[in-house]
């Protein structure tokens, strides 16, 4: 129970920033309760998984190899890791909060009597993990009690890596035992949705509308805003979800991400899951009638008020400036 | 297909949350309460599953007493008939606690297939489902768009990162997360508020489903958030504030 494991996931997008983060979370728990650091994590050595890291190298790296689990499964991917805790006892396993790790890792913490810590945006001494409640309007700090393994993943975003130094380290191959029947579930390809028509990546300045705007027919009062301004208009998730704007204007992370100059959110009250698709722009304003709302966490300038007084009014300035 | 659908009773929306005087949970005092969104998407793809396919819709909730206009509703959008875990201490339970409750409650019924939200709007765990899929020993799929009958069980529609998804197998009886958008939803009809009073809500005490365990995890204190940035909030009457802010769009962020 000497061991920090943290595990990376082989993306299909190549990038490596978010194990980086969970790396730099590993080595803030390891430096605040004295374990050694080792990452973990499905695939081939050479090719794929250890390869891109940076900052001071764990102890150890431990590469899953089996034929079984070159697609993934939530039942490859909980008996593999399975085994692997098992064998090395690790005191606290470290996941990033990527889709795949609340699809398997809920039910690979129960196998051990344990509970995942999800979405961990901070440690303190103790240690205790802070996560938030109620779409990011309460903080709270969660202790493990027990014995272990303690399970956490790690919120995009939330821990920098800010160790450039890299070095080399020993890596061990470790081949579960998966029995043929053990996959219940048959994964196909992976597809992307309908053809993107927007690229909201590239766009300067972005008009953003949420629930605040009550009903489909009050959304001329958005697009007369981003005409002025010159803006796409992006929307969160429960606009899309509604029909009132296509998906492909989502932002957050199920939808795009974006970082424009400017991002101007009006209504929306900022749960985490929209915040980690914006929160990179240059210039973030936010109109809602909550004072409270998590949006204002992120914002440069904020409007407290009736959007529907706010928005026409904002309209009109924009026009009148140019 | 006999379908279970677990749903969670959690506060309205934009009710204010207050943090109570302990530092542990939320000031529940004048709090309006709704059924959790997510989960009202996993009772959408249960009834359109059952108008398909015919079968039966349970409803699965637990909680206190008060979790039963949650539970009316759902009756009236269609379910044939529920099952109410009371329970008043479910906050000392960590999400393996819960899930324990439902598993159990669910066990007897042996049902061909478990839906639930992929999370709640209040603790947003994103667990229970994928916890009681293992307690049942039964194989699950999370963030799913859509179901299908098919003769070798379902075929699922999942929802990947970043605008991308994924078609996925499974046999029967399984458990899977439902993310919300991919049905609209039904409202009651007054017929179906009628109704769903002579619908059958069998209640379990909480007690009887098994020994409560040690949480594995405990909250320590709930807090405020701390701010990430220093916000400029613009004061004064809408068109004010709007001058305003055009203003420092345009001379101090120099973004226009």
């Amino acid at each position: 129970m000497s061991r920090i494991l943290v595990v990376q996931e082989a993306r299909r997008d190549g990038n490596a920033r978010f194990f980086q983060e969970t790396l730099a979370a590993g080595r803030r728990l390891a430096s605040s309760t004295g374990l050694t650091l080792e990452a973990a994590g499905v695939g081939d050595p050479n090719k794929d998984i250890f390869l891109e890291i940076t900052g001071p190298t764990p102890a150890s790296g431990h590469a899953i190899i089996h034929p079984a689990l070159e697609t993934y499964t939530p039942d490859g991917y909980v008996l593999a890791f399975e085994q692997l805790i098992r064998k090395l006892e690790p005191a606290y396993v470290i996941f990033p909060h990527t889709y795949q790790v609340r699809d398997f890792v809920p039910r690979l913490a129960a196998r051990f009597g344990q509970t995942l810590i999800g979405d961990v945006t901070a440690f303190e001494d103790g240690p205790l993990f802070i996560r938030q409640l109620f779409q990011g309007r309460i903080s709270a700090r969660y202790r493990h009690e027990g014995g272990g393994p303690c399970f956490a993943s790690i919120q995009s975003g939330a821990f920098r890596n800010d160790s450039p130094n890299g070095g080399t380290m020993d890596i061990y191959h470790f081949t579960p035992e998966i029995p043929a029947d053990a996959l219940r579930t048959k994964p196909s390809e992976p597809f992307r949705g309908s053809a993107q028509t927007v690229d909201l990546g590239s766009a300067q300045l972005i008009v953003s509308v949420g629930r605040g705007i009550r009903e489909a027919e009050n959304l001329p009062l958005i697009e007369s805003l981003a005409a002025a301004l010159g803006a796409e208009i992006a929307a969160s998730r429960p606009i899309c979800d509604n029909g009132w704007l296509p998906m492909e204007r989502q932002v957050g992370s199920s939808g795009q991400s974006v970082a424009p100059k400017l991002y101007l959110a009006v209504g929306i009250s900022g749960a985490i899951q929209h915040l980690v698709g914006m929160k990179a722009s240059q210039c973030i304003v936010a109109i809602n009638k909550d004072p409270d709302a998590p949006i204002f966490e992120v914002a440069d300038y904020g409007i407290v008020g009736d959007l529907f007084e706010v928005v026409p009014a904002l309209t009109e300035a924009v026009k009148a400036a140019k | 297909m006999k379908i279970i659908v677990a749903i969670k009773q959690v506060p309205e929306r934009d009710a204010p949350v207050r943090i109570a005087a302990n530092h542990k949970s939320i000031d529940e005092t004048d709090l309006n309460w709704a059924m959790n969104e997510p989960d009202a998407y996993a009772l959408e793809e249960a009834l359109q599953l059952k108008e398909k396919n015919g079968g039966e819709v349970i409803v699965l909730s637990a909680g206190p007493e008060r979790v039963g206009s949650t539970i009316r509703e759902a009756l009236a959008k269609g379910a044939d008939r529920a099952i109410h875990v009371v329970s008043d201490d479910l906050g000392s339970r960590d999400a393996l606690g819960v899930a324990r409750l439902l598993a159990e409650a669910i066990k007897p019924e042996n049902p061909d297939l478990v839906l639930t939200g992929l999370q709640s709007e209040d603790l947003g765990l994103g667990q229970t489902g994928v916890i009681v899929a293992e307690l049942l020993g039964l194989p699950h799929s999370t963030l799913i768009l859509q179901v299908e009958k098919t003769d070798a069980g379902i075929k699922v529609k999942r929802e990947l990162e970043e605008g991308w998804f994924q078609h996925i197998e499974l046999p029967l009886p399984a458990v899977l997360t439902i993310q919300s958008g991919g049905n609209k939803l039904r409202y009651a009809t007054l017929m179906g508020i009628k109704r769903a009073k002579m619908k059958e809500v069998r209640s379990v005490n909480a007690a009887d489903l098994g020994p409560a365990t040690a949480p594995v995890l405990t909250l320590e204190q709930i807090s405020l958030p701390s701010k990430q940035k220093s916000t400029q909030i613009l004061p004064g009457t809408a068109k004010e504030a709007a001058a305003a802010l055009v203003e420092k769009l345009k001379f101090e962020a120099r973004v226009l």
